[in-house]
């Protein structure tokens, strides 16, 4: 299958209403290379021009930047543009029936004394609580039921996707971004956010390694409707450790109740939101700090690509 | 040998005794002390605790208890009796510590770089993943020279057959080295001569020691001095005082995290006199809180972007961030193997048995063994208290294995310790010793050549009772001296000066934070606020007392000013002068709840001061102590008006010997300068108000009014000096007012403010200056003549009074404003905090 390719644009702007004196930010909002995700052109445009800036990778091979200004000034916009190609990935459901026993993938995982392999100690990163992950008893149990014993470990993933999409209602107004994850249980109500804490939280609980993903969905306007510039979002999904498959992680969307194939376009990824978010900052002085996001997803094959992204891409290809 | 100081000494056949050996014998390393012990008459005796008594609460050696709900210092108990250690013994602890130290920062440069002990499985995942206190923003960094742990403490404890063994590992910001010192001041003054002739090791190498390793560590750009902060939490943290006192002792600036600011990659302090760069932070802040930008989002404490300074190698932190989490219990099983595998040594002192419930195998010998061992979290994030198994019955036994069942890497089990016993001064008895159950904190910090230097001593703790287990100063226990005996000569060296001389109570001024200089404005501030009240208080409380509670004229006047100043609450109904005013006098004293009373000046007198404790001098300090203690015995006591005046002079005798500290024993560095006009400022508002509304007030025509007005302006020695007769208007309002030598008068604070502000135009700005001037002068014009022929017990808000009630007025809000002015333009604006932002 061909790959698709895309353009984002990821646009943040924060009207401070008065001035900032100092202001640190760091940024979570460069796309980071995957066996399935090919970066072909990416840039971040900053108003105002930074004082200081430092790139570099986290400890989870994100790409990261760290930003800062010590003029003052009442607003910032950031205005991250990329181009991207995206290969099918999705395994079929014979490869999920293939998958390891749960348990015995537990097992795996468990310290014994003996020196792990690699992949193992590369996903233990992703086994125990993390800020916003607490790992707790009724987790194990609200996901009991998916993981019938001897249940191959993505079928049992799958069933936890599923009974979450079927659960749980999509709740913009029900939780803010640090809702626990025992709270969102209870209400059965949040975002996609939410959900991939959640579904993270239960594996984990039974003692199997999940990652949280960052990144964006396309979304499809309506039939005969054009695009509009900034209607998509950011998305989050998760991402299941199953050694002997061909990425040793397959994708989890519980929000949509599918797998992530070529219309996930992958960020960022990390234990939990805490270590990626795209932009996390410390201002002093200013009023409001309430950001404006606008996320616009663009199949490059698209006939009508809309005229403003149409030149936030030639300008990205004019500063090459 | 006589028996009396071991009568009631019990004797343990399942603790080592310290002091004496298994057939009742004293120890030969304990002989000296003991025989001394014994020769010292109880009167002697009683004067020694009572020196280190006074010594402790003077000096404000307290331990902030969190659980207190007043959150009151509670003073620090230290037990006259040392802990006495022969060399021999002292040489295998010291190896031992030093290799540990040694170790540990090994397993802290593996864990945040290659990660080999983990791919070996040398080390449990979940013990360095599985904490909170891994910092995954710090991993990668390389720190200067290659030190992760620059101070580390580690507690140790001596089972039944002598053997010491390590309970726990300290290497967050171990505390207790500061009290270490402070219990060595004391105790070598209340035994100078055992002191002295058992030679016992002194402590001033080790801080030595521990100064040059971090200066050898500073990252420094050509040019450039090493300049090292401690960083506290503040005043609140339960160690404050350590805090405070080691910065004195090293000689480092004592900051809080918003004195320090980073641009770019370099973290700068935030002087008076603009950004100095800090090469090495000597933390005593927990790691977690060091960064919002990169860790806890939600504090407030922290440096944003610290952790970039360190990814660029341009400060040391010492620890490095991200060390606590070696505190963890459930590493010791693992030691050994390690310590074999990085340093290639056997470990020398073992650990305290210990099962990592984590281990299939460890988790069923605890559940076998869960009544002989001792259940305790983890992790060093995690909040509890250790759990006795065999204290557990029924539904909490069940309980607490199901909670280690469902996360069993969360929880370690250790055996139950006998800790050895050590003699203790009893107070409640004329001349016994005591046993108590003891465990020793020791002390190493990296040293100028890299390696590790041992403290020759330590924090010897004292369970609170006979029979206890667990030594925790939160819980009330006690602290000995520990004296390390040497057969070689005893180093002479001290960091300590002689004495305190001018250059210790304030250092050089280039230092100076914003936050101190901020500080020490208030200090000034409130310390005349009080001085004024208290003032004005005797006043009105002498009157009453004098006339017996019946209500003249001069006491009706008087309570009307301290009504008007803020210094007694509005009646809501008319009171009648008698038993409410009485009342309502006390309460102004006493409640330091109530606004504007003297206790509560008291309290926030105390708080500026706090803040800026490394920056007072000892006696300096003892006088606000004495002061405040004062003041919360007598709150307790209901006491009469009379034992209320006797309060307030000696409420006057310390503010007094206060501000002679101020004027005689501080540098005149830029600190000292705005403590100066925080003073000058307070008294002008205080005495531009108290003149002007006096001069409006109907009640104060009566006969006497005048008298108490100049005895509140602290000017009546001076007037009758001048006029010997009855005080009338025109030559107290000239004395108050316009006598430019009178140190109590308005003109006197104007000149004063003026001088300084002249000093400061280029830097503040003329408008505050202007402002002020312009008041004086129009005050100056006024024309003292229409004062002359006024019958002031007559007059009824007649022209001239209002006139210059006007002008003194304007004075106090040109004061208020320029006041405003210093604040904006030199202070770190506490309130100013600095938020989180978060976009999707």
């Amino acid at each position: 299958m061909e790959p698709v390719r895309y353009h984002v644009l990821h646009e943040t702007s924060y009207d401070y209403g008065s001035p900032i004196s100092l202001s640190q930010q760091q940024l979570h909002l460069s796309p980071r290379f995957l066996p399935w995700q090919l970066v072909h052109e990416q840039r971040i445009d900053i108003e105002p021009q930074p004082t200081w800036r430092r790139d570099g990778l986290d400890a989870f091979g994100n790409p990261v930047s760290w930003i800062s200004f010590h003029a003052p000034h009442d607003s910032l916009r950031l205005r991250s543009t990329m181009n991207i190609s995206v290969l099918s990935h999705m395994p079929d459901a014979e490869q999920l029936a293939s998958s390891m026993p749960w348990e015995e993938l537990r097992e795996r995982l468990a310290y014994d004394a003996q020196p792990p392999e690699p992949e193992d100690l590369e996903a233990v990163r992703f086994l125990f609580e993390s800020p916003h992950v607490r790992v707790k008893h009724e987790l194990a149990q609200y996901a009991a039921d998916c993981f019938p014993p001897g249940t191959p470990v993505l079928v049992g993933a799958h069933n936890l996707m599923t009974k979450i999409f079927e659960e749980f209602e999509f709740d913009p107004e029900a939780t803010t971004v640090s809702t626990p994850v025992l709270e969102v249980l209870e209400n059965k109500r949040g975002v996609c956010q939410d959900f991939a804490h959640l579904m993270i939280a239960c594996l984990r609980a039974l003692g199997l390694s999940a990652r949280y993903v960052s990144g964006y969905l396309l979304t499809r306007p309506p039939p005969g409707k054009p695009r509009l510039i900034g209607a998509d979002a950011s998305h989050a999904w998760v991402s299941v450790y199953a050694p002997g498959t061909a990425d040793n992680w397959v994708d989890f969307d519980p929000t949509n109740n599918l797998l992530p194939d070529t219309e996930h376009i992958t960020l960022a990824i990390g234990r939990d939101f805490s270590d990626i978010s795209p932009l996390r900052g410390i201002i002093l002085g200013g009023g409001s700090a309430e950001p404006e996001v606008a996320v616009t997803v663009v199949p490059l094959d698209e006939e009508e690509i809309p005229e403003a992204l149409r030149a936030a891409a030639e300008a990205v290809k004019a500063a090459d | 040998m006589a028996r009396t100081l071991l009568a009631i000494y019990p004797h343990s056949a399942r603790r080592y005794d310290e002091m004496l050996m298994a057939d009742g014998d004293v120890r030969p390393h304990w002989r000296g002390f003991f025989n001394h012990l014994d020769a010292v008459s109880p009167e002697d005796m009683h004067q020694r605790l009572d020196f280190a008594d006074r010594r402790i609460l003077e000096n404000g050696v307290t331990y902030n208890v969190y659980a207190d709900p007043n959150g009151a210092d509670r003073p620090w108990v230290l037990d006259p009796v040392p802990l006495i250690i022969p060399p021999d013994e002292w040489a295998e602890i010291s190896a031992a510590v030093a290799q540990r130290a040694a170790l540990l920062n090994a397993i802290l440069a593996d864990l945040y770089g290659p990660q080999t002990l983990l791919a070996k499985g040398l080390l449990p995942p979940a013990l360095v993943y599985g904490q909170h206190g891994y910092l995954w923003p710090c991993q990668g960094i390389q720190p200067p020279g290659g030190v992760w742990l620059h101070h580390y403490a580690v507690d140790l404890a001596r089972s039944p057959n002598g053997r010491w063994w390590v309970i726990a590992d300290r290497t967050q910001a171990p505390s207790g080295a500061g009290y270490a010192l402070e219990n060595r001041l004391v105790v070598s003054r209340v035994f100078p001569e055992m002191f002295r002739d058992l030679h016992v090791q002194h402590l001033a190498d080790f801080f030595r020691d521990q100064q040059e390793g971090l200066t050898k560590l500073a990252p420094l750009d050509p040019g450039e001095q090493p300049h090292i902060v401690l960083l506290t939490p503040g005043p609140y943290n339960e160690t404050y005082f350590e805090h405070a006192y080691l910065a004195r002792y090293l000689g480092f600036p004592l900051v809080e995290g918003q004195d320090l600011t980073v641009r770019g990659d370099t973290v700068f302090l935030k002087t008076l006199r603009g950004l100095k760069r800090v090469h090495v932070i000597l933390r005593r802040q927990d790691d977690d809180y060091c960064d919002p930008l990169e860790l806890r989002g939600d504090s407030a404490l922290g440096i944003p972007g610290l952790i970039n300074v360190a990814r660029a190698g341009r400060v040391a932190i010492a620890n490095a961030l991200g060390s606590g989490l070696l505190a963890s219990g459930a590493l010791m099983g693992f030691l050994p193997a390690i310590c074999r595998e990085l340093l290639g040594e056997k470990l020398a002192m073992p650990s305290i048995a210990t099962w990592w419930c984590g281990e299939k195998p460890a988790l069923e010998f605890v559940k076998e063994n869960f009544d002989d061992l001792v259940i305790k979290p983890a992790y060093p994030t995690q909040r509890m208290e250790p759990v006795f198994g065999h204290e557990l019955e029924g539904e909490a036994r069940e309980e607490m294995l199901r909670r280690i069942e469902a996360r069993p890497h969360a929880y370690v089990a250790q055996e139950m310790v006998n800790l050895a016993q050590a003699p203790t001064w009893s107070r409640a008895h004329e001349r016994r010793l005591i046993a108590r159950p003891v465990g020793l904190r020791a002390y190493a910090a990296v040293n100028g050549d890299g390696e590790y230097s041992v403290m020759p001593g330590g924090l010897t703790r004292v369970a609170q009772g006979a029979g206890a287990r667990i030594i925790s100063m939160q819980r009330g226990g006690a602290s000995k001296d520990t004296w390390v005996l040497t057969n070689g000569p005893v180093s002479e060296f001290t960091l300590l000066k002689p004495s305190f001389g001018v250059r210790d109570l304030v250092r050089a001024g280039a230092n100076l934070t914003s936050r101190v200089v901020e500080n020490l404005f208030w200090l000034g501030r409130y310390s005349e606020r009080f001085d004024d009240s208290a003032r004005l208080l005797r006043v009105a409380l002498a009157r009453l007392v004098d006339v017996g509670g019946e209500k003249t004229q001069a006491v009706a006047s008087v309570l009307e000013l301290a009504e008007r100043l803020g210094v007694l609450p509005t009646p809501e109904e008319d009171n009648e002068v008698g038993e409410g005013s009485e009342h309502s006098l006390l309460e102004a004293i006493y409640d330091p709840d109530q606004p504007g009373s003297l206790a509560g000046n008291i309290r926030s007198l105390m708080w500026s001061a706090s803040h800026v404790r490394e920056r007072l001098s000892l006696d300096h300090w003892q006088s606000l102590n004495r002061l405040l203690r004062e003041q919360q015995t007598a709150q307790k006591k209901h006491p009469t008006l009379t034992e209320a005046i006797a309060f307030l002079d000696r409420v006057l005798l310390v503010s007094s010997s206060l501000n002679g500290f101020a004027m005689d024993n501080m540098t005149r560095d830029d600190g000292w300068r705005f403590l100066i006009i925080g003073r000058r400022l307070e008294r002008l508002s205080f005495l531009a108000r108290g003149v002007a509304d006096f001069l409006r007030m109907e009640s104060a025509r009566g006969q006497g009014c005048l008298e108490w007005l100049l005895e509140m302006a602290d000017s009546i020695i001076t007037y009758r000096s001048r006029y010997s007769r009855h005080a009338e208007l025109l030559p107290v309002i000239d004395l108050l007012v316009f006598d430019e030598s009178n140190p109590h008068g308005v003109s006197f604070q104007t000149n004063v403010l003026g001088r300084y502000l002249e000093r400061m135009a280029s830097e503040l700005g003329a408008d505050y200056d202007q402002r002020l001037s312009g008041a004086v002068e129009r005050l100056r014009a006024f024309d003292l003549g229409k004062l002359e022929h006024l019958q002031f017990n007559q007059c009824r808000s007649c022209a001239p009074c209002e006139e210059l009630a006007t002008l003194l007025l304007d004075l106090d809000a040109a004061a208020a404003h320029l006041s405003d002015g210093l604040a904006m333009r030199y202070f770190t604006h506490v309130g100013d905090v600095s938020r989180q932002t978060m976009a999707l």
